[in-house]
């Protein structure tokens, strides 16, 4: 690994005013991601701010809206009771992604910074426009079994590596970021972004900025919800295909519903359509299938992920069907 | 308490002049000395300019250390510390060989800076024993032949005993999802749940 600097702060001015200062400079938090990507030389910057012990660890019900501090470990918000109780979505979404030990190591606010997995992202020998701007995109006719199939672009098809984001996803979490100017609110499902042509840009944090934390509005999705993951063994490996289902039905109709997908896209890939289709409709095989097939239209694959059209839809039923059987 | 705490050194005024009177004592040194000196030179110039202070605890004993920022705890245990119960098998934190406890929660030690656990309590396999008596893990490891080359093994047993700390070796199911960070080549995975199943169901804590 190429040495840098170190430097660690308890105060949330402080490392605002580190990371603006110095350009080359990045954040450290729980290191899962980040650590690797150095010991790769994916990542080479000359100044580390560890911002591990900054007060940003609580998770609180406050006003119906469930608080989460950006540097609460994964582990922490999955056992929380009061995220087992009301948000059990979130809970199940955390416990599909990695292992144990990485876990509790990782970040609510690092989880969200995670960088693709690509494996030419992580090689650096080959072309990869995400680690290397214009320098081209060596899965677009290379091994691309694990890439997207939705919002992709000319230059990139990596997908977010994250369960726990699709989860955030699907239950209309907000971002509260921190930056020089202040303090400002996103939408969580406008926090990472498509590739498009500055594929380097996996998410709308800019320079500067730092996560403060995670915001849920209470919800009535502790009851009917599921986490399916399809990957290629049963635990500890990332999603071929995830899907996050949560139903609220009153009398056998669907009154709201949310979907949201990993391991299709650049960002957590939230299903507006076949949501907006099944509200109101009963909780029924057939709406299921329709809802996912609707979903389908603007799917791309790129060869040897070509299986994934079909996975796709499939997964959706299923989850649905998982969610709305839940005892 | 300042904000900041260890800011590296940096080339301040006092590193310059400390290095510029190392030079000019160099300058001065018959050549046979110099070439003697060099390597030692060098690590005091490493010293000088990279390494930074750190305390921490492992298996309750307290160190005070000078680390470079990128040494991970994983080589600070094994190539600092001596304490090669910890082993390396990916570095990449996608095999689990390497997981101790750092404050009594299961991590991956190569995928974490060493500086980054400052005034943590580490445990790895050599603090689990107490004198010439195995942890009970230990022993279920023994009794069910819960490793064949036995490389993985310091790991598995870390993580197991975590994994029943954390209510999470209910069921064998349950305990082959909460272990499936530790990946165990030889293929002992059956008696390594058998292991972890007895000493849960005793309900031998420590």
């Amino acid at each position: 690994m190429i040495n840098f600097r170190y430097i660690r702060t308890t105060a949330l001015k402080t490392a605002l005013g580190l990371i603006n200062k110095e350009k080359q400079s990045t954040f450290i938090a729980g290191g899962t991601n980040l650590v690797d990507l150095m010991k790769k030389g994916v990542t080479t910057p000359e100044k580390l701010i560890d911002i591990s012990n900054l007060p940003l660890k609580e998770i609180q019900l406050n006003n119906n809206v469930l608080q989460i501090g950006a540097l609460t470990s994964n582990s922490a918000v999955a056992e929380n009771a009061v995220v087992k109780a009301k948000f059990p979505l979130l809970t199940m979404a955390i416990n599909a992604g990695a292992s144990a030990q990485l876990r509790n190591m990782a970040t609510v606010g690092g989880n969200m910074m995670q960088r693709t997995r690509c494996p030419y992202f992580y090689d650096i020998t080959m072309p990869c426009n995400k680690r290397q701007p214009n320098s081209g995109c060596a899965a677009i006719g290379g091994f691309n079994r694990m890439h997207a199939i939705f919002g992709t672009s000319e230059t990139c098809i990596a997908v977010h590596p994250s369960d726990m984001c699709v989860g955030l996803a699907a239950l209309d979490a907000k971002v509260r970021i921190a930056g020089a100017k202040g303090e400002r609110t996103i939408n969580f499902t406008d926090f990472h972004r498509l590739p498009g042509d500055t594929p380097e840009k996996d998410n709308h944090l800019q320079k500067g900025e730092l996560i403060l934390g995670i915001e849920i509005p209470s919800n009535n999705f502790n009851k009917n919800f599921h986490y399916l993951k399809i990957r290629d063994r049963s635990s500890y490996a990332f999603a071929l295909v995830s899907v996050a289902a949560a139903l609220d039905i009153k009398g056998g109709i669907i009154t709201e519903v949310r979907l949201a997908m990993g391991g299709v896209a650049h960002k957590p890939w939230r299903l507006i359509q076949a949501e907006s289709f099944l509200k109101g409709k009963a909780a029924t095989k057939a709406n299921f299938e329709q809802a996912a097939k609707m979903e389908m239209n603007t799917a791309k694959s790129f060869g040897e992920n070509d299986f994934k059209l079909k996975m796709v839809p499939n997964a959706i039923i299923e989850a649905l069907t998982l969610a709305k059987d839940k005892a | 308490m300042s904000e900041i705490e260890n800011e590296p050194h940096g080339d301040t005024r006092r590193e310059f002049l400390k290095k510029s009177s190392l030079f000019t004592a160099l300058s001065l040194t018959p050549l046979a000395v110099l070439k003697a000196a060099e390597n030692k030179v060098d690590e005091r110039f490493a010293e000088m300019f990279e390494k930074i202070p750190l305390n921490l605890k492992v298996n309750n004993k307290p160190y005070q250390l000078s680390v470079e920022p990128r040494v991970t705890l994983l080589d600070l245990l094994r190539e600092q510390l001596h304490l090669t119960g910890t082993k390396k098998g990916c570095d990449h934190g996608q095999c689990g060989a390497c997981t101790v406890h750092v404050d009594g929660q299961r991590v991956n030690a190569c995928l974490s800076l060493a500086v980054t656990n400052e005034g943590k309590n580490i445990t790895t396999i050599e603090g689990l024993a107490s004198g010439e008596e195995l942890h009970p893990m230990q022993a279920a490891f023994i009794k069910h032949d819960g490793f064949q080359c036995g490389y993985c093994t310091p790991g598995q047993i870390m993580s197991a005993v975590a994994c029943i700390r954390e209510g999470h070796a209910n069921s064998k199911d349950e305990i082959r999802e909460y272990m499936s960070g530790n990946i165990c080549r030889c293929g002992a995975y059956p008696n390594i749940v058998d292991a972890i199943q007895e000493v849960k169901e005793k309900g031998e804590k420590r």
